[in-house]
């Protein structure tokens, strides 16, 4: 490799760069300062604005970084990628905001550098995961995400169920991860190449063994699946939503689940697709059944966390199964195989970004005063916190996808892309499965409103940040449902991967 | 005499891996599955040491191979980490007791 290569992919990188300078200066900060849970926070977040200017700085560049001989590079720097980064790094912002907040990790405030530091090396792992090319760059992010997520699940110490959720999601996502490397092991004895574009070449050219490649397809889907907890790889997901620090649970749930896409759709589309239709459908090669895979995959998963949510008593569990059940929305958008299934999955995202990170915010707040997230000890509450219960009943209407709500666009724009593909026997599945989806977010309102509370509670008085958060997400879930547009243009500024 | 060749290393790697995910679902000891995984993270490396070295690929596979070695090294100390962690705990590392969250 030309030194001017390395040289050329400098500025490419910049927004990675400033993420590992701040892993450096978060470790250094935590040995110089001695109040280091005042400084780490602001240091924090003026990084990730540092970064975010650098992700909008590289929206439109379109370019490869780190091009090997034959000219083709290990990161892909495209719009696409820019739009998952976005979200990733504004998920990180509220989670650390949520961070300040949360009562639940007072007690480990002693190692609170250790967990700003993890928090870093998970949003440079699934930078990684959202642009590489390169399988086995593609391999060491998830990794990357994986061991710092899996020392953050079990942050608290001294909690039983905060240590077990660490040890399952060990479990589970090494196990996937070492499947998903097997996987890669024949992809490059099949084809003598890791990078995506080769890959896609010679599959083009050559028919080469169907059987090998479609094991080491779903052997590779053993670790995407797990990260983005699609059925058959989802066991973790509840446990570890519950156990996990609730702060960890909202990052978790948004963008490590973000970036599993991210590189779902990338895998897909660099690997497989020869080229995008003038109606924008995307020409997949034969030698994998995607959309049969992708079809039956997101009917499993959606039904199963629906089903599985409906007799959850603890809050946690039951918003794990949700976002199982939105999983399985946005692979039904993916198996469109088309433009408009990508568009809808972009809207999707940035729409649950919010409503999710926005339930998990009221269940921290409510955690703080009552100390418990059983739906039991929730009846009630919605008088004596009459802002909270509100904002709560946003957001799981919104998770719902009822109007006036964002979440209606979201599941809107699947539905259209559905129907355009005449995909109709989904789209119906789907429906159905948003009227049981309606019963278990409707439970919780149900609870904190028409239940009488056990024992009469006076207002309850909130701090004025907790407040704001909570109001100003709610007030923007609300408003991106009736004004959309800005939305919509995001989402259709980002369809470009490099290459097509 | 026949010398050894690619089929041999693929079938070491794949009775490897079917050890691996065996261990992984049988065994009741943290720390056993634990080197299951390891065992199928090994696998993984002599397939790609093999069709390098077969497939006249160059050496690409051998690097991947060491960074799999290391990435495996970073997985291991995380991962007893925990299992330590779990023992301080529970007073157990058998995963089939560690179920204070519900199923």
């Amino acid at each position: 490799m030309p030194l001017t290569y390395f040289f050329d992919s400098i500025p490419l990188l910049y927004p990675e760069i400033v993420i590992s300078a701040l892993i450096a200066i978060i470790v250094l900060a935590d040995l110089i300062t001695s109040k280091v849970e005042k400084v780490l926070p602001y240091i924090s977040l003026i990084g990730l604005a540092v970064a975010f200017y650098f992700v909008t700085d590289n929206y439109n560049a379109n370019a490869m970084a780190f091009l090997n001989d034959t000219g083709k590079g290990m990161v892909a720097v495209d719009s696409f990628g820019s739009f998952f980064k976005m979200i990733i790094l504004i998920s990180s912002f509220l989670v650390i905001l949520f961070t300040i907040l949360s009562k639940e990790l007072h007690d480990s405030m002693d190692r609170i550098g250790e967990y700003y530091t993890l928090i870093f090396g998970m949003i440079l792992g699934m930078f990684f995961m959202v642009s590489s090319t390169n399988l086995i760059l593609l391999y060491l992010s998830i990794e990357l995400v994986s061991l710092s997520s899996y020392v953050l699940a079990g942050f608290i110490k001294t909690s039983t169920r905060s240590a077990e959720a660490s040890l399952k999601y060990l479990i589970f996502g090494a196990a996937s991860t070492g499947i998903m490397l097997f996987g890669i092991s024949i992809v490059y004895g099949l084809t003598g190449s890791v990078n995506l574009y080769e890959i896609s070449y010679l599959f083009q050219v050559t028919a080469g063994n169907k059987f090998l490649l479609n094991l080491s397809m779903i052997l590779m889907f053993a670790g995407i699946g797990y990260k983005i907890s699609s059925v058959p790889f989802h066991f973790w997901t509840p446990d570890v939503y519950e156990g996990a620090p609730t702060t960890i649970t909202a990052y978790l749930s948004v963008a490590s689940k973000a970036a599993g896409f991210a590189l779902l759709i990338r895998l897909i589309k660099t690997g497989f697709s020869v080229e995008t239709s003038t109606l924008g459908a995307w020409v997949v090669l034969p030698s994998f059944y995607w959309q049969d895979f992708l079809v039956l995959l997101s009917i499993l998963t959606m039904t199963l966390g629906n089903f599985a949510a409906l007799w959850q008593s603890n809050i946690k569990r039951m918003l794990a199964y949700s976002s199982i059940a939105h999983a399985g929305y946005l692979l039904a958008a993916l198996a469109v195989l088309s433009d408009q299934g990508l568009i809808a999955i972009l809207i999707y995202f940035a729409i649950y970004m919010l409503m999710n990170l926005g339930a998990f915010l009221v269940v921290i707040i409510i955690r703080n005063k009552i100390n418990s997230e059983e739906l039991s000890d929730y009846d009630g509450l919605g008088y004596s916190m009459p802002l909270m219960g509100v904002s709560l009943g946003v957001f799981l209407i919104s998770l719902t996808g009822l109007p006036p709500t964002a979440g209606f666009i979201g599941k809107l724009y699947i539905f259209l892309a559905l129907l355009d593909a005449k995909m109709i026997v989904l789209s119906v599945i789907m429906v159905l499965n948003s009227v049981v989806s309606l019963y278990y977010y409707v439970r919780v309102l149900k609870h904190m409103f028409l239940n009488k509370p056990k024992e009469e509670v006076a207002h309850i008085k909130f701090p004025l940040a907790e407040n704001i958060y909570a109001s100003v997400l709610a007030v923007a879930v609300i408003f991106f449902g009736i004004y959309f547009a800005p939305v919509i243009n995001w989402a259709k500024n980002s369809l470009s991967l490099f290459g097509f | 005499m026949t010398s050894i060749g690619l089929q041999h290393y693929l079938v070491v790697s794949s009775i490897l891996f079917s050890l691996g995910l065996f261990g992984i679902v049988t065994r009741k000891n943290a720390v056993m599955v634990l080197m299951g995984i390891e065992l199928i993270l090994n696998s993984a490396n002599i397939n790609f040491v093999a069709f390098a070295r077969y497939g006249n690929f160059g050496f690409d596979g051998q690097l991947i191979a060491l960074f799999v070695v290391i990435l495996a090294a970073a997985e291991a100390a995380v991962a007893l980490a925990i299992v330590l962690n779990i023992y301080k705990n529970f007073s157990t590392v058998n995963v089939d007791e560690i179920d204070k969250l519900k199923e």
